[in-house]
């Protein structure tokens, strides 16, 4: 993991827009080659922190490194990174060949030489033969697909990437979340990619930054950042988690013990705890997938819990239940994957919910 | 459905009372008689003639030509670097300076024409064609300000921004991005000033000093009955050639649209 090099360094980054704190203390490194992601909702500061390293934005104290080299020091238009627009920012005067060949122009390459890596760079996207059009006729997928040929025709460290998803309509979305990252793999550029959406982040990512309110709740993996949020703040923000309140018995080194509201006593390992006090009391969070529906004639393999089906929400592939666990006043909501041979259950319905400790995460 | 016969008469007749006073000038433009009165006379080119072989007219329209031209290309610069600042840059007292030049818009020309020529002939200031060009830009500056701010707003922050990051400096971004797509509004701006110019009275009177100057040429041939037919037909040139001039206004406005794919938001026509 600590082999790759540094590509990006956040030094204690600060940004104020008058009385405004936007950037709260950033530290964080990316590593070179890697597809990062800026996560966090509307105003945490994702984009700003993004547009400090374009150099669109200076910042109030502290530094920001480029491969190394403090970026003070480098003016925008001299940065070694390229970015793509929430909006494209397409020129819209200009030809696709012409807006993607746009950086190159400052080479005085030759009239083939421009001609041969403006074709390659469309090939690249997937717009092979498309050079001769008006930029304004694209739609909006070749238009992403133009300011990203745009940007990586000049080879940059880092890629940045504002949003570059979010005008897309949902299947448009997805098929080119995949082919990003087949985009990167294949160019092993450094990815930056801010957005508000989990999924993506989930999708796309090497690791993922969390933010809010100008500070940066948790830096992980997709996974970690999945299966062991830091805070409640994060596990609510990137998918759905339940929560139980509970009672810290005794807290050691191996984990917890703790007396969980509808679900009794348990022990929840260390790695499944990682928060530091919230000062908000102790309780216990688990995703809906790890909770399971017993049919008639199935058992548990760890712990089971009886329960109410209050709500059921039918998803084709899926089916979501909202379960009132006995004993506890809230519904918690459990996920079933349709097969055949396991009906969808009726609202009223008594079940049995079986359950891990192992996948219950600590909040403190 | 029971209003709609009054309000199509009324457009009627709003329409006749805006327009008719214009189609009689070419009518008696090309009458043959002297006397501007019905029934009309004959079919004529004379007064024509009679209009360009005039040495004065002919001086006012290469004057008024010179001052509508220098007018519209001062205010017109002005305005782009007014639009741009204010559209684009933050600064203290934007909104107290950005007022001021557009209040020559709602100030009595009058009133400006007689402070400024009291001004000039203070300060000893040899009234010309120049000082004429001072008071028109002071007149069509707010004209330009007004259409390149709109131009200007049309125009996504981000495009700049890309240039820049494609290594780009400030000034090619403007000379390769941002020039290019704001044109349409630098032209119909050109063209309004122009044309504004063109046939402003007040100004050219006050601070002109009896140089001969088109509109003020004008007001002063109407006193003599004789040389009515003849400015009638000057008359009929100057509607001519408003009417074409807006027309290439709209037309590059329109192409401008066309070309970058923009909504079309209503023009002049």
């Amino acid at each position: 993991m600590n082999n790759k090099s540094t590509m990006i360094e956040f030094r204690d980054v600060q940004k104020y827009y008058g009385d405004y704190h936007a950037l709260r203390g950033i530290t964080a490194s990316i590593r070179a080659g890697e597809f990062f992601s800026l996560l966090g909702p509307s105003g945490c500061g994702k984009t700003t922190l993004l547009r400090t390293i374009a150099g669109f934005e200076d910042i109030s104290s502290g530094a920001v490194l480029i491969d190394g080299r403090d970026a003070a020091s480098i003016p925008a238009n001299q940065r070694p990174t390229n970015m793509v627009f929430q909006s494209y920012a397409i020129f819209p005067h200009l030809t696709v060949e012409e807006n993607v060949g746009f950086g190159l122009r400052r080479e005085r390459l030759a009239k083939e030489e421009l001609g041969r890596r403006v074709g390659e760079a469309l090939d690249m996207v997937g717009l092979g033969g498309y050079g001769k059009r008006a930029a304004h006729a694209l739609s909006g997928g070749q238009r992403q697909r133009v300011a990203l040929a745009r940007a990586l025709i000049l080879k940059p460290k880092v890629l940045l990437l504002d949003e570059p998803l979010s005008a897309l309509d949902k299947k448009m979305r997805e098929q080119m979340q995949i082919e990003l990252i087949k985009l990167q793999r294949q160019v092993g550029i450094t990815f930056v990619l801010v957005t508000h959406d989990q999924e993506e982040a989930l999708v796309m990512s090497d690791r993922i930054a969390v933010m809010f309110e100008g500070q940066i709740a948790q830096l992980d993996d997709p996974e970690t950042l999945y299966r062991r949020p830091k805070t409640r703040q994060v596990a609510q923000f990137i998918g759905t988690m339940n929560f139980l309140p509970a009672t810290i018995l005794s807290d050691g080194a191996e984990g917890a013990e703790v007396e969980v509201a509808g679900l009794g006593r348990c022990h929840i390992p260390a790695a499944q705890a990682p928060s530091t006090a919230s000062g908000q009391g102790a309780s216990v969070g688990f995703r809906p997938e790890t909770l399971t529906i017993l049919y008639e004639g199935q058992t548990a393999t760890d712990r089971e819990t009886p329960g109410t089906v209050e709500e059921v929400v039918y998803y084709g592939d899926m089916t979501y239940y909202d379960v009132l666990l006995d004993g506890v006043a809230t519904p918690v909501r459990l996920s079933m994957r349709n097969v055949p041979g396991r009906p969808v259950l009726d609202i009223k319905a008594r079940t049995r919910v079986a359950w891990s400790a192992d996948a219950l995460v600590l909040f403190r | 459905m029971t209003r709609a016969p009054v309000l199509r008469s009324y457009a009627i007749i709003y329409l006749a009372f805006l327009y008719a006073p214009i189609l009689i000038l070419p009518l008696f433009a090309f009458n043959d008689s002297r006397i501007v009165a019905f029934p009309l006379q004959g079919f004529t080119t004379q007064w024509f003639a009679e209009m360009w072989s005039d040495q004065n007219l002919r001086t006012a329209v290469w004057n008024s030509l010179i001052i509508a031209l220098s007018t519209a290309t001062l205010a017109t610069t002005l305005g782009v670097f007014a639009a741009r600042s204010s559209v684009r840059y933050a600064w203290p007292g934007k909104t107290g300076i950005m007022g001021m030049i557009m209040l020559p818009l709602v100030l009595p020309e009058m009133i400006v024409a007689m402070a400024l020529l009291v001004v000039l002939l203070s300060i000893g200031v040899q009234l010309s064609l120049l000082t004429v060009i001072m008071g028109h830009v002071l007149v069509c500056t707010p004209f330009a300000v007004a259409i390149l701010t709109s131009a200007f707003q049309g125009l996504d922050k981000s495009l700049e921004e890309a240039a820049l990051d494609l290594g780009e400096t400030q000034w090619s971004t403007f000379r390769l991005i941002i020039l290019p797509l704001v044109m349409p509004g630098i032209i119909s701006s050109f063209l309004i000033t122009f044309t504004i110019s063109i046939d402003e009275f007040i100004m050219a009177n006050f601070l002109g000093s009896g140089t001969p100057i088109l509109s003020v040429y004008i007001f002063g041939q109407f006193r003599f009955p004789a040389r009515v037919p003849s400015m009638l037909a000057l008359g009929t040139i100057l509607v001519v050639v408003s009417v074409l001039l807006l027309v290439l206004a709209e037309f590059f406005r329109r192409r401008g649209i066309a070309r970058t794919g923009a909504k079309d938001t209503g023009g002049f026509l």
